[in-house]
């Protein structure tokens, strides 16, 4: 079904749902790169003005990508929860931003609604969004998730410490572990990327990670962050695997290219469920995201990569996660070319995650042929503290060896929790005290006469 | 608390940790935030980085280092660096003029230096691994080609457009933090311009002084475009232990990345 803007001058016509989404994306390099970006600024906002009068009901009936081609469409599609949706059936989309926005959209009503929230629903209302609004309605989210630490509550931000290092070398990982946690980083999980696709060497940092949290009595949960085939091999050989992680994408094509599948996620999350390392109920996965995934693995069916985006989360919700998170400057520049595209990417992703009910992270990054720099992370992370973000990263000195990008660093994370009066995971925070690294005011500043000495005496 | 370590904002008292890592780890504190020193030697090195990105070729001083006269140099269809930057599809495809540069000859090899995005690590050491390369007893090389605002792919449509069966594409890597002068080394046999398929690829990467130094970068290369003819591929099926275990003289041990312990 074509639809036709109602603008006086040039008449644009979009011939489908998929390319009036596109149209009407924000700027951005990946949809210029992919052909799909409007022509124009007028055309993009005559999308928008069409957008905005589409009913809801029609992203249940319109497909972007085919049922039959696509296991996340029959995902999204037969997950949908119709008596969730009832409330919003009635509106266009253009009045689910005013309501999202209104009096009526409470924390508690929007926790009901996510089910009913489809990815695409979810997009296209950014796309009418300012950041500000970005950032007024994700704050009203709550999306609480709880292994050995509880996380997503407001008033908190929670860190991913990421101590990675090019040869997974266990001192040089476990040096930045301990600076992280002195700096009172770590709440979300103690997260590496291996630099090689090793069982072995996976089970042998998890063993060294559960040492220390065992002998210090440390409330965090860890992952290696391998592909889900090794930490099923690790899993086989009973090791300590909290977190089951995965990368994923917006369409079957390219989780293929991830070299996963529903099943297999399925397969992992019963098997980290069967170790029983938490409470019944408590959330098992990981995962990582990222606008351009899809257009880089050639996966994305002509749909604009905000949209892409916003499909991988159906695919994260299924498994209920303790975290997820976008990279969302880590993919280049040839996807989001300067910090001005990286920060509206940051904000949609952080929103359409929440609202779907997921407990969404960003990881605050860029690369250095981005057109970005520090200050654009610290806007970003500052605009993500506002809008309640669940976690950030936490990497030393904001630099990461073994990835080459620059994402937040552990003294970042202290800046955005001492502005705006954010505090760690309450578990978290009890052991900070305890140890004498967080002092009564809350500020993470370490004696070294107590249990911190001890802790820094393991190395 | 030691005082004395406290005293020094640029460290934190644990700073003994740093021997166990190349990480920014024990940066030192004033309230939250990193003490200046930290903050003005981050942003020196994201400017040395920002700086190689941006830096440009100079064709005339590679193109005496190589010391062949028969050098050709190309262009991409990527107008500028912005542009480069934006559509790496158009990096991967030779603009008109260029084509017409590349006539077949009595070779069945091509070597491409590639500005990539590091020119500056091409400038350092392409023209020094080229000269080692080209020499191979098991390929006749065509003359090198410059290649500018180019991607590892346009080394594809150069090798189609000179009839040869196998491309070398010698490529400034992304600059790190760390090091912004690093080389990789793609190679590819059969390439066929448009299929990009990495897995029909290998890679040396991070050639650099402080990395793998060019002098052993070419040896492997050797070893692998020599096994590559044998087993007429690359990629995937072409593993650089076999490649190297072939090799006549028994190589010394060089890790591109520190052993773990």
């Amino acid at each position: 079904m074509p639809y036709v803007s109602p603008i006086a001058g040039t008449r644009y016509v979009f011939d489908d749902l998929r390319t009036l989404l596109a149209r009407a994306s924000p700027a951005r390099a990946g949809d210029r790169l992919a052909g799909l970006a409007a022509s124009s600024d007028e055309e993009r906002v005559a999308a928008r003005m069409v957008l905005a009068d589409v009913p809801l009901k029609q992203f249940l009936s319109e497909a972007l990508i085919p049922y039959e081609e696509d296991d996340v469409t029959r995902l999204i599609i037969d997950s949908h929860d119709a008596s969730a949706f009832a409330t919003i059936s009635t509106l266009t989309l253009g009045a689910l931003r005013d309501w999202l926005l209104s009096d009526e959209a409470t924390t508690e009503a929007l926790k009901a609604l996510a089910p009913g929230i489809t990815p695409e629903m979810a997009a296209a209302v950014s796309k009418l969004m300012r950041n500000q609004d970005l950032i007024l309605a994700a704050r009203k989210i709550s999306n609480v998730t709880k292994f050995r630490t509880t996380i997503g509550l407001p008033g908190r931000l929670s860190v991913r410490l990421q101590p990675n290092h090019p040869s997974d070398d266990v001192a040089g990982i476990g040096a930045a572990i301990l600076d992280g946690l002195m700096y009172g980083c770590g709440d979300a999980c103690i997260g590496i990327n291996p630099a090689t696709d090793s069982a072995a060497r996976a089970l042998l940092l998890l063993e060294r990670i559960d040492e220390l949290r065992e002998r210090f009595d440390i409330p965090i949960q860890s992952c290696v962050l391998a592909h889900v085939t090794t930490t099923l091999q690790v899993m086989e050989k009973r090791g300590p695997v909290d977190l089951v992680f995965q990368s994923i994408a917006g369409s079957q094509a390219a989780n293929d290219a991830f070299g996963v599948s529903l099943a297999m996620l399925d397969e992992a999350h019963d098997a980290a469920r069967a170790l029983k390392r938490a409470p019944d109920g408590a959330n098992l996965m990981y995962f990582e995201t990222g606008q351009g995934a899809a257009l880089s693995a050639e996966a994305h069916h002509g749909v604009d990569q905000q949209t892409m985006e916003a499909r991988a989360y159906a695919v994260a919700r299924r498994y209920h996660p303790l975290l997820v998170n976008t990279v969302v400057g880590f993919i280049g520049p040839e996807y989001l070319y300067n910090g001005k595209e990286i920060i509206r990417a940051g904000l949609e992703d952080h929103f359409c995650g929440k609202l779907m009910g997921l407990p969404m992270g960003v990881d605050i990054c860029y690369t250095n042929h981005a057109e970005a720099d520090q200050d654009d992370m610290d806007t970003l992370l500052t605009l993500l503290g506002v809008a309640g973000c669940t976690y950030i990263m936490g990497v030393p000195g904001a630099d990461d060896i073994m990835l080459g990008y620059q994402s937040t660093s552990y003294h970042d994370a202290l800046y955005a929790r001492s502005v705006l009066g954010l505090r760690p995971a309450p578990e978290f925070e009890a052991w900070l005290m305890k140890m004498g690294i967080m002092d009564g005011a809350g500020r993470v500043r370490p004696r070294l006469d107590g249990g911190a000495a001890k802790l820094l005496g393991s190395s | 608390m030691n005082e004395e370590l406290s005293s020094d904002p640029s460290y934190d008292p644990w700073a003994y940790l740093r021997r166990a890592t190349t990480a920014r780890i024990a940066l030192g504190r004033t309230g939250d935030s990193l003490p200046t020193q930290r903050v003005l030697e981050f942003a020196l090195a994201h400017a040395r980085a920002r700086d190689a990105v941006h830096a440009h070729l100079d064709i005339e001083s590679l193109m005496s280092q190589l010391g062949d006269p028969s050098t050709v140099v190309v262009q991409s269809q990527a107008q500028s660096r912005a542009q480069y930057l934006q559509r790496p599809d158009l990096g991967r495809c030779l603009a008109a003029e260029s084509r017409a540069l590349l006539l077949p000859g009595a070779y069945d090899a091509a070597l491409m230096l590639a500005d990539g995005l590091s020119a500056q690590a091409l400038q350092a050491q392409g023209a020094a691994l080229a000269k080692l390369i080209s020499v191979s007893p098991a390929w006749r090389f065509a003359p090198p080609v410059i290649a500018q605002q180019a991607r590892v792919a346009l080394g594809d449509e150069i090798a189609e457009a000179l009839g040869v069966k196998l491309v070398v594409v010698l490529i400034g890597e992304r600059p790190g933090l760390s090091a912004n002068d690093s080389l990789g080394a793609y190679l590819t046999y059969a390439p066929k311009a448009g299929v990009r398929k990495d897995s029909n690829r290998n890679c040396i990467s991070n050639i650099r002084p402080d990395g793998l130094p060019f002098e052993e970068a070419a040896k492997r290369i050797l070893a692998m475009i020599a096994l590559a003819r044998k087993l007429k591929c690359t990629g995937t099926l072409l593993k650089e232990d076999e490649a190297l275990a072939l090799e006549a003289a028994p190589l010394e041990a060089y890790p591109t990345k520190p052993v773990a312990l």
